[in-house]
């Protein structure tokens, strides 16, 4: 409990702690925000040696009175599922920041102050259990966004911020409507609470059989629509490519690596969780959008001459799978939704990277800028190149598990009811390999025609430090994926039995008991 | 040897060449030429495990199906996913043919690729092909299957692309990496719906869950589909016709790499898992799988007949000789579909790596004569070798013999059991059309092979590069003659005209189909039924067989045999007449059959049709795909924007202009109305949020 109160508010202190800091003092500003993230990762390891991955319920719980008018409390915890993106996000930061070094050059202390907010809120994001709460961080974390975006951005970094702002906006407006309904409606009418209102996700998340359906259906809407847009599901994803283009590349990596995650970890753990019924009402819509979207996704990527862009709407496609997994609603595909989570977040977010570096030594993102590079970049080659095979399922490194498991799940899966969405879906790897190998191609092999492209040096020892580690969890998860599968295993298993209730009336799996030792609930 | 030691040393051999892969890769400024010597005594000492193993399960466990281990690798819901690793007879002679090639790919490429100054990269590379292709070989169940598959297919990415300064050799490894991934999507919906059904990846139980009647979704059609479908990731590898045009191309890579890689194992990876997991096929999938190869075979062959690549023309002969293995194993030959796998690795290989010393000592020619523009690999620059180049020559020679099936060479022995193969499933069946393109493919072989050997090694020097070429050193000249002297018919059957009572046969017999009998061909169910599920057949003599099929094999053997070798020998002797006594002018006969011979030479045009279809149909979608995301749907995004810009300057003048002035007038609309919006107040929130969003929706409605 301490771990994760620790977890969360780090880096938050340590935005604080930078503000003490002269602007001129940037050596010791940017040693402190990665010293600050490092830190936070440490902790977090911690957290993950002290989970209990035998039981499916949430662990590490914290409350806290916050604003007892409405019962909206400080409630945090974690269970299987939340505590791999929790993870993800520790690990990632500090890569971002480290990235962040040589490619941010102006008001560096504004700079790691907004990244460790951000750290902050989207850590939030994944351990909040209560709505309010939830809804305070999801929405924080467009603050320090807009201004990664519309101050560190390219050049049209004032049309891209403003987007993205407003499409996740729209989006949450329709969130808090839902909320405030389904904490009233909670509060009042089924629970006739004293105050009439809760936002207690654990209370809440137990009441899906009292909420009727056709309520359901609307708070699932509004619910659904605020998270897919941050995923994004087809057709609402234009603001991403923009997004991601005009991002400094720190801002990039964090984008593909968290953020989209809070979309789809929303979609599990409120759509699902709370409207299970009106979630199967719509598993065939969404799951049809996002099979188109895998396709879609991937044949726009392929005439992209951006290399950002082609990563970034290479992302539609790939969080397609995510999307499709999830509304298989079956264990195969809950957990390959979650891998493949955690997989996107280290292969963008190292294609991410890798396009960071050529753009340090270019300043171009023109892949017709490029060619030959292999010759030039040896080292850089073949990073680039594992980042590449981990983003087109390559078996051997972790793509190919998150696709491998969300194809099956969705294959096996009774509430969807036809593999056509698995054919169609499976497609979209091979679309995959034809953009990635094509810009791979394109960028990194020939001969050096170009001038300004015949002394960029190698990776520096910096870059290196980057891309290890992601390597290292790239290979680990592809070679043994039990490692992380199983901390989210009971957890999913118990959402599957939610839903098998409903649907047939019988668990799908036996869970153990819950011993008593998890349960200390603070007040 | 124990079971249990086999097991242990076949994970030796699995892992030995990764191992060689990483001492490499991360050695390669310091090893520099001793990259070679690690990776070839690596590979050495890894042929001599394979060949324990081998002769462990042939000598000590001759009658055991196989001997396998299994492991957990991860759980999901109520289901394990296993891997695991097991040698069969199968299995164990692939080890042999794939760690003997790899070992003398490796020697050879150590004077071949000596100038290249990605020497280290290029034996780290070998490594890690050679790891797959074993992954796949010991592979006991589907998954582990489709996981080296795919690391073949990046490892052949690496190696076709290894001179990725040139556009042709980028291109043509992300031509093949692409193809492949296509016919691997079949593969993975056939292991999707083969898990769905049987919960298991392991061949042996998917088998015996088949022979108790599981069939997947209920239905024998299904069944027929799963077949096809996991046989489409072989029609990728094994480059059959439709996905055969990466094959081709990929001879842009070293020419070792064409002989390991496109020629002897990778490629006949595809037929090995058709051979894997012939049990499931039905009446229905053998058929597709006998008239994909049979079409294959006759279609590679005749556009061998018109190519001048030196490359290109081994190349459409691989293709052609996989076509061969392919229907073999469509019509029930089984045991002689592997058989031609085998032999053709050798002699295949053999050829490859000869077309590599004429290439490597062309090069050196062109270089002595400081010539840049020749093209050392097109035969028309070749002639008279034979004479600079008296081993190569003899080994390529005895190579082309073998593979146009000449009796007392391997060929021979394989490709008449495949014959006589299509002539009884021809009789039983009545697809005569299979064994009539068999017979022509096969008389087309021995033309253009003996095209080549003329051509290139015959007559007179007909360049100046020709007459300065030098027999190479013993690194290039060991492995033709290993190879050639493999290609022998005693290794296989000591009867040189007769394979069935040879060891090999016995060793491969065939197998027993799982498939019900309402889905099966007649004369593929087996004979003793009644006590099916262990050992069917006790083979005494020549006069037991498994089914039907076995029989009328037996009984076509003479007829195969004698229109092959009439057919063969026609198609020699047809090449001697046009290219050794020049009594008809080739090119006279292509002007007088001009389209038949354009659709050769532009193999079948197939390659253009695949760009103005596949390839063109794809970059029309994604130009139309992108226009609507950027004109429609992000588009609308702007639109909207821009409508509410638009909207705010309006309101901005009206508030200046018209509101102040309107104030006072406003008071009493104010007061109008909310005498009419009281009534709304119902005290009740839902109401309020019924409203609010009746509201956002109307707005929605009217914005777009």
């Amino acid at each position: 409990m301490t771990a994760l109160l620790v977890t969360l508010f780090l880096p938050l202190l340590g935005a604080l702690l930078l503000l003490f800091f002269k602007s001129e003092n940037k050596g010791l500003i940017k040693n402190t925000a990665l010293g600050i993230s490092l830190l936070t990762f440490v902790v977090s390891v911690f957290l993950m040696l002290g989970f209990n991955s035998n039981n499916p319920g949430f662990q590490f719980i914290y409350e806290a009175v916050w604003i007892s008018a409405f019962d909206a409390g400080f409630r945090i915890g974690l269970d299987g599922m939340s505590l791999l993106l929790v993870m993800l996000t520790t690990f990632i930061t500090p890569i971002a920041i480290l990235s962040s070094f040589d490619s941010i050059k102006k008001r560096e202390k504004e700079y790691y102050v907004m990244v460790l907010i951000l750290q902050f809120a989207m850590t939030g994001v994944f351990v909040s259990l209560d709505l309010f709460l939830f809804y305070i961080f999801w929405e924080l974390i467009l603050i320090p966004m807009y201004f990664i975006i519309g101050i560190w951005g390219g050049k049209d970094r004032l049309y891209a911020t403003v987007k993205f702002f407003l499409f996740t906006v729209v989006g949450s407006l329709f969130m808090l409507i839902a909320v405030v309904w389904l904490g009233y409606y909670a509060g009042s009418e089924i629970l006739n609470l004293s105050n009439g209102f809760t936002t207690n996700y654990l209370v809440i998340k137990e009441l899906h059989d009292r909420i009727p359906v056709d309520l359901q259906e609307w708070m699932f809407l509004a619910f659904a629509l605020s998270f897919l847009i941050k995923v994004p599901l087809f057709p609402l994803h234009t603001w991403l490519p923009d997004a991601h283009t005009e991002a400094p590349t720190p801002g990039s990596v964090i984008l593909a690596g968290v953020l989209l995650k809070m979309g789809t970890y929303g979609l599990i753990r409120f759509n699902i969780e709370i409207f299970p019924v009106a979630s199967m009402n719509y598993s065939g819509i969404i799951s049809t959008l996002a099979v188109v979207g895998i396709i879609y996704g991937a044949l726009v990527a392929m005439v992209q001459t951006d290399i950002k862009r082609l990563v970034a709407y290479s992302s539609v496609s790939h969080l397609g799978f995510v999307v499709l997994g999830i509304f298989a609603m079956t264990a195969e595909g809950f957990q390959g939704a979650i891998i493949q989570m955690v997989n996107h977040g280290l292969s963008t977010g190292m294609l991410f990277l890798c396009v960071g570096m050529l753009y340090e030594r270019r300043h171009t993102r023109l892949i017709s800028e490029y060619g030959g590079i292999a010759k030039v970049m040896p080292n850089f080659a073949v990073m680039f190149a594992i980042a590449m095979f981990a983003s087109v399922g390559l078996p051997g490194l972790n793509g190919f598990i998150g696709e491998f498991l969300t194809l099956k799940g969705a294959f096996d899966s009774k509430i969807l009811g036809s593999y056509w969405y698995t054919i169609f879906g499976a497609t979209g790897v091979i679309f995959a390999a034809v953009y990635l190998l094509w810009m791979y191609q394109r960028v990194m092999f020939g001969t050096v025609d170009n001038p300004a492209n015949k002394n960029l040096p190698d990776l520096t020892s910096k870059e290196w430090a980057m891309l290890v580690p992601i390597v290292i969890f790239i290979v680990w998860i592809g070679i043994y994926p039990n490692t992380f599968l199983k901390i989210s295993d009971a957890s999913t298993k118990q959402l599957v039995n939610k839903i098998e209730m409903i649907k047939f009336n019988k668990p799908a799996y036996e869970l153990p008991e819950i011993k008593p030792a998890d349960k200390n609930i603070k007040k | 040897m124990s079971h249990d030691l086999l097991l242990k040393i076949s994970v030796v051999i699995l892992f030995l060449p990764l191992l060689s892969f990483l001492i490499i890769v991360f050695n390669q400024k310091r090893l520099g030429k001793a990259a070679g010597i690690i990776g070839t005594s690596i590979l050495g000492i890894d042929l001599v495990l394979a060949a324990i193993v081998a002769f462990n399960k042939f000598v000590v466990y001759p009658n055991e199906a196989i001997i396998q281990w299994k492991f957990h690798w991860f759980s999901l819901g109520n289901r394990t996913i296993d891997l695991g690793l097991g040698v069969d007879n199968l299995a164990a002679m692939m080890l042999i043919v794939v760690t003997l090639i790899s070992f003398l790919v490796h020697l050879f490429s150590t004077e071949y690729m000596s100038e290249d100054k990605r020497f280290p990269r290029f034996f780290s590379y070998l490594g890690i092909f050679t790891f797959s292709m074993l992954g796949i070989v010991l592979a006991n169940n589907l998954l582990n299957m489709y996981i080296f598959w795919e690391l073949v297919g990046l490892s052949s990415y690496l190696l076709i692309g290894f001179w990725y300064e040139k556009d042709s050799a980028s291109n043509a490894s992300k031509k093949a990496f692409i193809t492949n991934r296509v016919g691997d999507l079949g593969f993975f919906a056939g292991i999707m719906i083969a898990f769905f059904t049987f919960n298991t990846f392991m061949f042996d139980e998917i088998f015996s869950q088949i022979r108790s009647g599981v069939l997947p979704f209920e239905s024998g059609t299904i069944l027929t589909a799963m077949g096809i479908l996991l046989f489409a990731g072989a029609i990728g590898k094994s480059a059959q016709f439709p996905l055969h045009v990466w094959l081709p191309d990929a001879m842009e890579g070293p020419t070792p790499v064409s002989a390991l890689i496109h020629a002897a194992t990778m490629v006949a990876a595809g037929v090995y898992l058709t051979a894997k997991i012939f049990p499931v096929f039905t009446a229905d999938a053998l058929t597709f799988v006998a008239y994909t190869g049979a079409f294959t075979a006759f279609m590679a062959a005749t556009i061998g007949i018109t190519q001048n690549d030196f490359k290109r023309v081994l190349a459409y002969s691989t293709v052609s000789q996989l076509g061969f293995m392919v229907m073999s194993l469509g019509v029930g030959a089984y045991t002689y579909g592997f058989f031609h796998l085998v032999t053709h690795a050798w002699f295949k290989a053999c050829l490859f790596l000869a077309s590599g010393s004429v290439i490597h000592a062309m090069h050196h020619a062109m270089h002595k004569l400081h010539d840049h523009h020749s093209d050392p690999q097109d035969i028309r620059n070749m002639g008279g070798l034979r004479k600079t180049m008296p081993k190569t020559y003899l080994t390529f020679l005895f190579a082309t013999i073998a593979i146009s099936g000449v009796p007392l060479t391997s060929g021979f022995l394989s490709k008449d059991g495949i014959l006589a193969g299509t002539l009884a499933f021809g009789n039983l069946s009545g697809h005569w059309l299979i064994p009539a393109m068999a017979f022509i493919s096969a008389g087309m072989t021995a033309f253009y092979m003996f095209r080549l050997t003329i051509v290139s090694f015959f007559g007179d020097f007909k360049t100046e590069i020709a007459s300065k070429t030098h027999e190479n050193n013993t690194q290039i000249v060991l492995p033709l003659v290993v190879l050639a002297i493999l290609s022998l018919w005693v290794f296989y059957s000591f009867n040189p005209i007769d394979a069935s009572s040879g060891w090999f046969a016995k060793a491969f017999k065939p197998v027993e189909t799982v498939v019900p009998a309402e889905y099966q061909f007649d004369f593929m169910m087996p004979y003793h039924d009644a006590h099916a599920t262990e050992s069917t057949e006790v083979s005494h003599g020549s006069h037991s067989y498994l089914n039907k099929f076995e029989e009328e094999l037996h009984h076509q053997h003479y007829t195969a045999m004698f229109l092959s070798l009439a057919i063969a020998g026609f198609g020699i002797l047809l090449s001697f007449i046009f290219y050794y006594y020049k009594k008809v002018d080739p090119d006279k006969v292509a002007n007088s059959i001009k389209p038949l011979y354009l659709l050769s030479y532009n193999k079948w045009y197939i390659d253009e049709i695949y760009q103005k279809t596949f390839i063109g149909g794809t970059i029309l979608l994604t130009k139309l795909m992108f226009w609507i995301d950027t004109y429609i749907i992000d588009g609308a995004v702007n639109g909207v924007a821009f409508i509410w810009r638009i909207f705010g300057t309006f309101v901005g003048k009206f508030d200046n202009g018209v509101v102040d002035g309107l104030v006072n007038l406003s008071g009493g609309v104010v007061g109008f109305s909310g005498s009419i919006v009281r009534k709304l107040q119902t005290g009740r929130v839902q109401t309020y949020l019924l409203l609010s969003i009746i509201g956002v929706i109307l707005l929605l409605w009217w914005l777009f």
